[in-house]
């Protein structure tokens, strides 16, 4: 016989349920790191992260990367369904390995950074941003 | 898609070996492959999926993009100028298109 509590809990797993399709797992984003750094290890700081602490509209939130000497930037939206964002690749012509862009976010989630420095090591940050309403459309 | 247009901003003048801030849009719904349309069908992905700067011949800046990236996509960047050159700014499209903007620029 299912009791109230009972239905309580099978409405919450449902409700858990719905909610995993929507979102990176933290293995996705690890697989996007491994993939970005055929596996080596990665050191914390080093990449600078700019973005709103809370941004009202998902659909396009301004993210800035500064990792000075690095080869290339990837950025990871950790909350998104897919973690993939962007990768810049900085050549000999550039005036700084710093690049400012506008991104979506499916909600509240963390936006990471990972820098491929030219000597073959990597940083990583991470920061935290608050979306009002998310931006993955659908 | 027709209306595909870029934007660039530099500044107005700048000297031999200052790094000068670039600006880019370029108009396009960066379609994610996410959406379902009235008749619950999923539009098909549709975005700009790379982006590259070039200044003097020199490559500048290559950048990947993924659905992720907002529409009508911005960038943003530095670039170090040690004399007058041309500006080339490529945006490739999923469907193969490719969109290109070249803008002269005077060091003096």
């Amino acid at each position: 016989m299912l009791t109230r509590r009972d239905t309580m809990a099978i409405g919450l797993g449902a409700a858990a349920l719905t909610l995993v399709p929507g979102m990176a797992s933290a293995s996705a984003v690890d697989e996007a790191i491994a993939a970005f750094t055929g596996g080596a290890s990665v050191s914390e700081g080093g990449v600078t992260i700019t973005a709103p602490e809370i941004a009202e509209n998902g659909n396009t939130v301004p993210v800035e990367v500064d990792a000075p000497g690095a080869a290339s930037i990837l950025i990871l939206a950790a909350g998104n369904p897919t973690p993939g964002v962007a990768t810049f690749n900085f050549s000999e012509g550039a005036g700084s390995q710093r690049a400012a862009t506008r991104i979506r976010l499916g909600g509240t989630q963390d936006v990471v950074a990972v820098a491929k420095m030219p000597d073959g090591s990597f940083k990583q940050a991470a920061l935290e941003v608050k979306v009002t309403i998310g931006g993955c459309g659908g | 898609m027709s209306d595909v247009r870029p934007r660039i901003r530099l500044p107005r003048s700048a000297k031999a070996g200052d790094v000068v801030e670039v600006k880019t849009l370029i108009s396009h719904n960066m379609e994610t492959g996410l959406r379902r349309d009235g008749a619950g069908e999923i539009i098909p992905r549709q975005i700009i999926n790379r982006f590259t700067c070039e200044y003097a011949g020199q490559q500048v800046i290559d950048m990947e993009l993924h659905p992720a990236i907002s529409a009508n996509p911005y960038v943003e960047f530095d670039v170090k100028v040690e004399g007058s050159g041309d500006f080339v700014f490529t945006w490739y499209d999923d469907n193969g298109e490719v969109y290109t903007e070249t803008q002269s620029f005077e060091v003096g």
